[in-house]
């Protein structure tokens, strides 16, 4: 996560924003279920035996049904209703069925925003994918110190809080003063004296997707290469005297032993940045003239900006639906991890 | 055991002469390395910039370190209240959620009753509940009930934020603390919340400390709920002060970037600290031995 960034991708996801989610953790290895306590009521307990867990876990449940639940019926009503600026001011409720919604799937800017989206996710899950499994592969066969050096610096990374690091990566490409055009001239392109990176939406896009890239490639590369610790040298062994390359050795060696790893990561991944909203929206305010708008930016600013509440809700709503529907591959394949459950 | 078998053949690898692959090795990772610790790296330098070091068009490397970027950025028309806000918001919604959870955790890892499978099922669901795009609805509910640019409103959107993973990460933890151990203190004389206090209670402590420190980050960065909720300056945190400084001080980099060093750096602090958990968790059962 940020924080969002963020478990180790086999218990516990996290909602750590973006990466800050990335931090999450994963407890102790519990002991098997056969441990769990058949607790007979022993001495004197005030409370009846049969009500005390249920006591226990109503503030959190209840915690949850308000300010999670809730919000999350509250969006779908508010997608019923018709909520521009008159009827935000005046605070009337107008019921307009399903208009926002035919608004929406009819309207070529929405299908515009979902496909962009898409392909931005698309790109950046393969990419961290890609990058993340090389370096971890990388860490696994460096001499110790190496080995050190590298996951200090991927650390960093990892840690840094987003809203700084959006910050940063906007003084990394600043148009006057930044070090990436200097980079650039220094490696002789031309064009670079005072590159606008921000003009386009597709290049603020790029930049995005550095930054999240950047920001996520930890969490995978040194869960990686803890997965990869697992993997005893027998195998390896085995495979190098079977003569088998480095390429084989990865396909037919590590990625079956860590294919519930891949799985979960990819997942999580693409879950996490699909709804990067503070990444995006920081980085140049959907801008500009909304071209580099993501879903989670798009809903946001069709409210705040446009004043137009329903139809925000209204992508809210379908922006969860593909997120629920992503999810539920996600929660099929922490379910067979966790038996224990 | 395994540990002492092992060394073996790594040092067999490490004997090895320099091949042209053992350079390539080592210079990607150093050039991995350096692209992954510029950013930040580069934030902290341009910090301590003099002004007329930043604004060059060939970047300088070295120069003599000054403060004054700090004292900009720390001299911000209410740059104190944000700070106090942004401790205000995290610490309460943390503490309140390490209680709340302590009970449901306990709860969950250690009481067997009906329904136990299915609120596991939904802490794990709340933890992936799509914040960033629940805004608006939130929006509305605080409007509704006079909320709006409220602290104990945000806390409370922060602590159920956290809560889920928290009862999560602590339920594992209790889980690992031997019921024996608990079974004990019981059979000695204690009453079950005694024994909880007195023994589970203390071998938590390192659990609790990293849980509330990753709770710590995600409120610490949480920016959209914020950006949403809370317009008014006085009820803003540093989140979002970050983001509107640059605007607001033209184009000071210098002090931007005090800006953001300031803000990151406790998490980088803590962060460092805690790392080793979130990745070592993922193969702590699979360890044999």
């Amino acid at each position: 996560m940020t924080v969002d960034s963020q478990g180790t991708a086999n218990a516990a996801p996290q909602d750590a924003p973006g990466r800050a989610a990335g931090k999450s953790q994963t407890p102790p290895p519990a002991p098997s279920g056969s441990k769990e306590v058949l607790q007979p009521s022993r001495g004197r307990r005030s409370l009846p035996s049969g009500l005390l867990p249920y006591l226990l876990v109503a503030p959190a449940l209840l915690s949850m049904a308000v300010l999670l639940l809730y919000p999350l019926i509250r969006n779908v009503i508010l997608s019923f209703q018709e909520l521009n600026r008159k009827e935000f001011i005046t605070r009337e409720t107008v019921w307009t069925g399903f208009d926002n919604y035919t608004e929406l799937l009819g309207d070529s800017e929405f299908w515009t925003v979902v496909v962009r989206s898409v392909v931005f996710t698309a790109v950046n899950v393969f990419l961290i994918m890609v990058i993340g499994a090389g370096i971890g592969l990388l860490l696994d066969r460096l001499g110790k110190k190496m080995r050190l050096l590298l996951s200090l610096a991927l650390v960093f990374a990892w840690a840094m809080p987003i809203v700084a690091s959006v910050t940063v990566f906007r003084w990394l490409f600043d148009e006057q003063f930044g070090v990436v055009n200097w980079l650039m001239r220094t490696l002789g392109f031309s064009g670079y004296e005072q590159h606008n990176w921000f003009e386009t939406g597709f290049s603020t896009l790029v930049i995005c997707l550095i930054l999240l890239v950047w920001g996520s490639v930890p969490f995978v590369a040194l869960n990686m290469y803890a997965g990869l610790t697992t993997i005893g040298t027998e195998l390896y062994e085995a495979a190098k005297m079977d003569g088998a390359s480095g390429w084989r050795t990865f396909w037919a060696v590590v990625f079956p032993n860590l294919k519930p790893f891949f799985m979960i990561t990819t997942f999580l991944e693409i879950i996490w940045i699909f709804k990067a909203f503070t990444q995006v929206y920081a980085m140049n305010l959907g801008g500009p003239d909304r071209a580099s708008e993501t879903l989670p930016v798009f809903a946001y600013i069709e409210g705040v900006g446009q004043f137009h509440y329903g139809v925000a809700a209204a992508i809210s709503v379908l922006t969860i639906l593909m997120l629920v529907a992503l999810m539920s591959f996600y929660f099929r394949l922490i379910l067979k991890q966790e038996d224990e459950l | 055991m395994s540990s002492t078998i092992a060394p073996a053949p790594q040092k067999l690898r490490t004997r090895k002469k320099i091949t042209a692959g053992s350079v390539a090795k080592n210079v990607s990772a150093l050039l991995i390395a350096a692209v992954f610790i510029f950013p930040v790296y580069w934030m902290f330098s341009s910090s301590l910039k003099p002004q007329h070091e930043i604004m060059t068009k060939d970047p300088v490397f070295f120069f003599e370190p000054t403060f004054e970027n700090y004292t900009t950025a720390t001299g911000v028309d209410l740059f104190w209240t944000y700070v106090r806000n942004s401790l205000t918001v995290t610490v309460c919604a943390v503490l309140l959620a390490l209680l709340i959870a302590l009970a449901a955790s306990f709860a969950l890892a250690r009481i067997r009753f009906k329904g136990r499978k299915g609120i596991l099922l939904v802490v794990m669901m709340a933890q992936m509940a799509p914040w960033e795009v629940m805004v608006i609805a939130m929006y509305m509910i605080s409007r509704d009930n006079d909320m709006l640019n409220s602290i104990p409103m945000l806390t409370a959107i922060y602590f159920v934020m956290v809560l889920p993973f928290t009862i999560w990460t602590l339920r594992g933890f209790i889980a690992a603390v031997p019921v024996e151990l608990e079974e004990a203190a019981q059979i000695d004389g204690c009453t079950r919340g005694q024994a909880f206090r007195k023994v589970i209670f203390p071998l938590l402590a390192p659990g609790l400390m990293s849980t509330s420190i990753f709770g710590f980050i995600t409120a610490w960065n949480e920016f959209a709920m914020i950006l949403m909720l809370n317009k008014e300056r006085e009820s803003q945190t540093l989140t979002v002060w970050l983001t509107q400084f640059q605007t607001a001080f033209g184009n000071d980099w210098g002090a931007t970037m005090a800006a953001s060093t300031l803000f990151a750096l406790p998490v980088l602090i803590v962060f460092i600290f805690v790392q080793r958990k979130a990745v070592g968790g993922m193969t702590a059962g699979a360890v044999k031995g």
